[in-house]
């Protein structure tokens, strides 16, 4: 499975470090309080924010990930960027945006200090620091695994430096480095990418000649004839369709429950939006990165499928390498295609596409790790702020600085934890997965029910956690052989599949938390005043329409009609 | 601050202009473009990729003029 570079693949991944360093160390002049480099200082336009957004959410994992995931499961995997991001980017950008950017919180856990109190902050923000720590170490971990496997180079070696050249951007130029980074690397993964799904279509005989190649494969595993072809066609039965999952677990569990929980509470992401320069373009940041978002399967799930239909087709030698457990290693698909199609300068073009996606994921994760670990435990709990405005700014950014520093360390260190005790950390990230749904719980009834009381949000926020988490030691899915995917305290249920778990734990997460909310929201007394909370709740702001003038397509609105507009289209196209 | 679609652009340009010679250098070299079908895609990446820096950096600079 070894992938040969030439001197030129080398030269193109390093011209692309030059630049990204480069960006940081131009920005760095820029860096002169706590608030420019922590929140970009508020100045970023909506398309850089747009296209940050989403390029934020293509780390390594998930290009690597959603490659397999294709090959896996077909088109059914579209789901993860149609039904499971659109309409929740589209809830976020006009229904939650004018709260979140309204309220001048810096971060998640802020706003959820503002609405309610400091008990649901500290919780929230501690949870959320030790887990984009975690996620960051696991992605450097697969990374260097990759490297180490595939290209041949030193694993400690492809760690740290990866590492440092992240450090080195985000530590110059902070979080509008990130951002500027990641709009570069959205183009350099588009761009590294292309050559790959057009080499592939071609050879498989474009969309119709894929179809007929699958029919076969599909119909040996009992499934219909474009069963991997479709998206919704086949979901009246958790069996009739690749994926394992019905309807009603894509459309509530997928669709609704863990994606709202994803875009419309994860300060990673949120983050990209807060750096706006204005409350309209801060607005139009989700719906700016949802453009391009429905366009990415093509670019990364389709590549997957025809993934699928080479492995049965002896002439073309195309074979996914084995996992120890004896199963195909389904991450190394991508990386396996850019293999067979892509000669000598474009290779290289596409493996810095690999590394550019795994620096956008890494960067998002340190930027919000250093903002939540300044503003809301160092800030709140360790050092207050002072009347000395200015040598706040000052001291805020060297606490800042070093926080990107440490955040990388310990990132470093939980990959090297990774490599040792990968189950521990698989285990561990699907717990931090499970603070995701209540905070959508509690942070929507703070948003639009003025009642909702800061005792209650906090106990919602952890009994949801707390079931989930009971949920997930109670069912296992079929054919576990490990406690990391769940049974570790008795089992009452087995699941069909993994995802119908976790479909189901992210549920009964969101259910938890909103009954116990609401119940307790009516035995708790409102310690906030209807003042305190204009701003930060729907029935107590007042609306001003501020975009009359302006074209539709400048328009939040205009832009969400937009988006959904192609949402439908896609769905109907590939139904 | 800095307008971001001059290192985008500067960056694909020189990326660009450099797959594309490499392309011309090795377009009779038929044994490495067997994987890309027989398509020298050195060529047709690196010209769609210098056009897509040439047109980021000519809109900053146009933008730069008018403001």
């Amino acid at each position: 499975m070894r992938v040969d570079l030439s001197w030129i693949d080398y030269l193109i991944m390093i011209i692309y470090f030059i630049f990204v360093l480069g960006i940081g160390w131009f920005l760095r002049k820029f860096m002169k309080n706590a608030n420019a480099f922590l929140e970009a200082g508020r100045s970023m336009p909506a398309w850089v924010a747009g296209l940050a957004f989403i390029s934020t959410n293509l780390g390594a994992l998930e290009v690597m990930g959603m490659t397999g995931s294709g090959m896996k499961y077909g088109m059914l995997t579209t789901h993860f960027y149609w039904i499971g991001a659109i309409p929740a980017m589209i809830f976020l950008a006009l229904f939650m945006m004018p709260f979140y950017y309204g309220s001048k919180a810096r971060s998640v856990p802020e706003f959820l200090k503002l609405r309610y109190d400091e008990k649901t902050r500290g919780l929230n923000a501690i949870l959320f620091a030790l887990m984009t720590v975690l996620a960051s170490g696991i992605s450097m971990y697969a990374l260097a695994l990759l490297m180490e496997n595939v290209l041949g180079w030193d694993f400690n070696l492809s760690l740290w430096i990866s590492a440092l050249i992240v450090l080195g951007y985000t530590y110059l130029g902070g979080l509008s480095s990130a951002i500027y980074n990641e709009v570069l690397q959205f183009f350099i993964i588009v761009i590294g990418l292309l050559p790959l799904v057009f080499l592939a279509l071609k050879d498989v005989g474009g969309w119709i000649g894929l179809k007929a190649q699958l029919a076969p494969i599909a119909i040996s595993k009992g499934y219909a004839a474009d069963a991997y072809t479709s998206t919704w066609m086949y979901s009246g039965h958790a069996s009739a369709n690749p994926l394992g999952v019905e309807w009603f677990g894509i459309l509530f569990g997928l669709g609704f429950v863990l994606s709202f929980g994803y875009w419309c509470t994860n300060f990673l992401i949120v983050q990209r939006a807060f750096a706006a320069e204005s409350k309209a373009a801060a607005r139009k940041v989700p719906l700016i990165g949802a453009l391009p978002k429905m366009f990415i399967p093509f670019l990364i799930i389709v590549p997957g499928i025809i993934a699928l239909a080479l492995s049965h087709d002896p002439g073309k030698g195309f074979v996914i390498p084995a996992d120890p457990g004896g199963g195909l290693n389904y991450n190394l698909t991508i990386i396996m295609l850019l293999k067979q199609y892509l000669p000598t300068g474009v290779l290289g073009l596409g493996i810095t596409a690999l590394l550019a996606s795994f620096m956008s994921g890494m960067a998002g994760n340190v930027s919000a790790f250093n903002t939540v670990w300044t503003y809301d435990i160092y800030q709140s709990y360790i050092r207050p702020r002072t009347s000395d405005e200015e040598g706040d700014g000052k001291h805020y950014l060297k606490v800042g600085r070093i926080a990107t520093v440490f955040g990388i360390l310990l990132s470093i260190a939980s990959a090297y934890i990774a490599s040792k005790f990968g189950n521990i950390m698989d285990f561990l990230q699907t717990i931090f997965s499970l603070i995701n749904a209540p905070l959508f719980a509690v942070i929507f009834l703070g948003m639009f029910w003025k009642r909702t009381t800061g005792h209650a949000a906090f106990t919602g926020l952890l009994l949801g956690f707390l079931l989930a988490l009971l949920h997930h030691g109670l069912t296992i899915p079929a054919g576990a052989t490990s406690l990391v995917k769940g049974g570790w305290i008795a089992t009452l249920h087995t699941y069909p599949v993994e995802m119908a778990q976790n479909f189901w734990t992210a549920i009964i997460a969101f259910g938890v938390s909103t009954t116990v909310t609401i119940g307790l929201t009516f035995l708790t007394k409102q310690k906030k005043s209807d003042e305190e909370l204009t701003g930060l709740v729907y029935s107590l702001t007042p609306r001003t329409i501020v975009d009359k003038d302006l074209p539709w397509y400048q328009r939040p609105v205009g832009l969400a009609i937009l988006v959904s507009v192609i949402f439908l289209v896609l769905t109907i196209l590939f139904w | 601050m800095v307008d971001i679609r001059i290192p985008i652009g500067l960056m694909f340009t020189i990326i660009g202009t450099l797959i594309t010679i490499f392309g011309f250098v090795t377009i009779s070299n038929t044994e490495m473009y067997h994987k890309s079908l027989g398509i020298n895609v050195n060529i047709i990446m690196g010209i769609l990729m210098l056009i897509f820096g040439l047109i980021m950096l000519f809109y900053a600079l146009w933008k730069k003029k008018k403001a």
